[in-house]
């Protein structure tokens, strides 16, 4: 689906956001985008949609160039930026104007999604709330059904059962010839949509690993202060501390993406080595 | 739903759609709900429910007739039911076993309590077995 090769990238020559990056993404997949602010998890986005283009190496979709642009390549994605621009146009207008662009463009399936939304289809755009502009792009972008769907913090701005429907919508709305990107710093609205973590630190990948192998390997729990040297990583919690532990036992626990996330990128390598270990096949 | 987090996910919605089974909500050769819509209703990555039904195939509770989608075996029940006998027998039954020995209480007294038990909870349903 997409696949980025030795990509450096900077705004400037000076300073690079990042060098030599290497990163696939599949098909069938919801992707977790993590990073700290100004990792460059957006500019890496805009990288993979053509909006940018690399200082070297390549970021190809479906085979193509995405700086290149291709009306092929663009006809298949789809990316909701974290600002949106919505023109002053009813939901039936921005269908006349803009989904002949997209070949798979699914009307009814638009309607439905703002209907769950609760977005007003007669309303000019522009003239809605931030969090129902950004609702009204989420259905048109899921309704174009582009193999590739890429959100900037897409949660952002939207309310309580909005999230809900967020999450609804999402999970109807994967197939397994579609790839969804989802970058965000919310990961508690979409922990069980997220299959897959990728980590932007440090002008690098540090992380690109399936929720599955993350559970199989490392244990998340509360452990008291005095067990806390057998750890990976730990965090000061109301009772004992939040840990990371190897997974020795082959237990399960569900993996906690805030502590994960902190503990890459504190710049601690215990666990990322664990997760980078060869994978071995299940022997029992 | 909320979702314990000591067990995978997968799993939790596989207990559920057996819960179903049990309870006769979905009998014998019914259609199941698809993928997508237990994925919908549970806001769960489709991926976590191809999982389960996948699960669920291997110990013929369900099956799949291609294209149509997911139906309840005719023996459901009986493989639901042997495998949480199975699982009750391997996990809850020797902790029970350890209280019993650790406390020293006698095994007619629990005979007693068990039969007064069934009567005063499951009275209605003793009487329906012949």
């Amino acid at each position: 689906m997409i696949q980025i090769e030795n990509l450096s990238f900077g705004y400037s020559r000076k300073s690079l956001l990042f060098r030599n990056l290497n990163l696939r993404l599949q098909e069938g997949h919801i992707y977790g985008l993590l990073g700290k602010n100004g990792a460059g998890k957006s500019t890496l986005l805009k990288n993979m949609v053509g909006l940018v283009s690399p200082m070297e190496g390549s970021c190809r979709v479906n085979g193509l160039e995405a700086s290149k642009r291709f009306p092929a390549m663009l006809e298949d994605l789809y990316f909701i930026p974290e600002e949106i621009y919505t023109p002053s146009l009813t939901a039936r207008q921005f269908v006349a104007n803009t989904a002949p662009f997209y070949p798979l463009f699914d009307e009814e399936a638009f309607y439905r999604y703002l209907s769950e939304f609760d977005v007003p289809q007669q309303e000019v755009f522009s003239k809605m709330s931030f969090g129902q502009q950004k609702k009204a792009i989420i259905a048109f972008g899921l309704a174009t059904n582009t193999s590739v769907l890429i959100m900037d913090e897409p949660t952002n701005g939207l309310d309580i059962p909005s999230k809900v429907q967020f999450r609804r919508i999402i999970a109807s709305a994967l197939t397994e010839h579609r790839c969804i990107i989802i970058s965000t710093h919310q990961v508690r609205d979409l922990d069980s949509l997220i299959d897959t973590l990728v980590v932007v630190h440090d002008r690098e990948i540090v992380l690109n690993e399936s929720l599955d192998t993350i559970s199989e390997r490392l244990s998340f729990t509360t452990i008291p202060e005095t067990e806390a040297q057998n750890a990976l990583y730990t965090e000061d919690a109301l009772r004992g501390k939040n840990a990371i532990l190897p997974n020795l036992m082959g237990n399960y626990s569900k993996v906690d993406m805030e502590l994960l996330f902190n503990a890459i990128t504190s710049g601690n390598t215990s666990v990322t080595e664990i997760l980078k270990r060869p994978h071995y096949e299940q022997s029992f | 739903m909320e979702f314990k987090e000591n067990e995978p996910i997968y799993l939790q919605i596989a207990a559920h759609v057996c819960d179903q089974i049990l309870l006769g909500k979905w009998a014998a050769e019914d259609k199941i709900p698809s993928v997508r819509d237990l994925a919908v209703s549970f806001q769960v990555n489709p991926n976590t429910v191809m999982r389960t039904y996948e699960q669920l195939q291997n110990q013929e509770v369900i099956y799949n007739k291609r294209g149509i989608g997911f139906f309840v075996t005719p023996d459901a029940v009986q493989k639901v039911k042997a495998q949480r006998k199975e699982r009750f027998l391997q996990q809850d039954l020797p902790a029970f076993f350890r209280n019993i020995f650790l406390l020293e209480i006698d095994l007619d007294d629990i005979q007693q309590r068990y039969e007064a038990f069934k009567t005063q909870n499951y009275e209605s349903e003793i009487e329906q077995k012949p």
